[in-house]
């Protein structure tokens, strides 16, 4: 409870500040608590996640955008009505999906007795792994992590050939023929 | 007990370090606030360990000050260089 008191004042911090630099560190700042919430939501592995892309890789990355643009950002001219409604439409959508939840941790849910009992008894005849969640990643739903990996390992490479393409064409004075 | 007391300080002093990155005047305010709140963090990380009785948490917690490092020297090289692929070595005013 306190943490997410501490996530809205961070929130709302970050709407109303116009320098993004600090933006940037009360970003790296909403991420901890996060994991933090995360972690008393016994959920380490999101938690982990979290702190590792959100407090170390983003900031990395904003910062580097940063050094791209200027550090203030301008008021708006208008109130921007339009996008508030859509926000507290998709709030109030999200909060109101969450009345037929099932209450947290309760262990007859559909969630906890549909394969989970499965992979608990078989998952170590089956593939002789100590750790369930990494056999179920990584043996039970084996094509799905390629998958996934193949998509990250595409998106990686497509990133590798902009930041290359812009490299060869900016230190020239004027625009000449790019040769490799 | 005393893990419950522990734990509600460390809650207090997050309080604290967002009260002053929220209020804080200057840009290294924010930062020093940032780099306490991740220390905050990987202290109530290891205090729920324990509460919960599973003290494998705190090889968690030693990622995160890894990772807290990372991104509090990103934040000082961006401020000293103003840019993230700078070398480093000499300062921007040497000749």
């Amino acid at each position: 409870m306190v943490l997410l008191t501490l996530l809205a004042a961070i929130t709302i911090g970050i709407v109303r500040m116009r320098n993004l630099f600090g933006v940037v560190v009360l970003g790296g700042i909403y991420s901890f608590l996060m994991a933090s919430v995360m972690i008393v939501l016994d959920a380490v592995d999101v938690a982990m996640t979290e702190a590792s892309v959100g407090a170390g890789i983003s900031t990395v990355l904003m910062l580097g955008a940063l050094s791209l643009t200027k550090t203030e950002e301008s008021v708006p001219k208008h109130l921007p009505l339009l996008p508030v409604f859509v926000a507290v439409a998709t709030g109030a959508v999200l909060v109101f999906g969450t009345f037929a939840l099932p209450p947290f941790g309760v262990a007859e849910t559909p969630m906890n007795t549909h394969v989970a009992p499965y992979y608990l008894q078989n998952s170590i005849p089956d593939t002789s792994i100590p750790n369930v969640v990494t056999s179920v990643l990584s043996s039970y739903r084996g094509f799905d992590t390629l998958g996934e990996t193949t998509v990250i390992f595409t998106a990686g490479i497509a990133v590798l050939m902009l930041l290359k393409g812009k490299r060869h064409i900016k230190p020239g004075p004027k625009r000449r023929r790019v040769s490799r | 007990m005393i893990l419950a007391a522990a734990t509600l300080a460390v809650l207090v002093a997050l309080l604290l370090g967002v009260i002053r990155a929220l209020r804080g005047p200057t840009v290294f305010d924010r930062v020093l606030a940032a780099n306490a709140i991740g220390t905050g963090a990987i202290m109530l990380l290891a205090l729920i360990g324990f509460l919960t009785g599973r003290p494998e948490f705190l090889d968690i917690g030693i990622l995160y000050a890894l990772l807290n490092i990372i991104g509090t020297l990103a934040v000082l090289k961006f401020f000293r260089y103003g840019d993230l692929s700078h070398p480093g070595g000499k300062e921007p005013g040497d000749a």
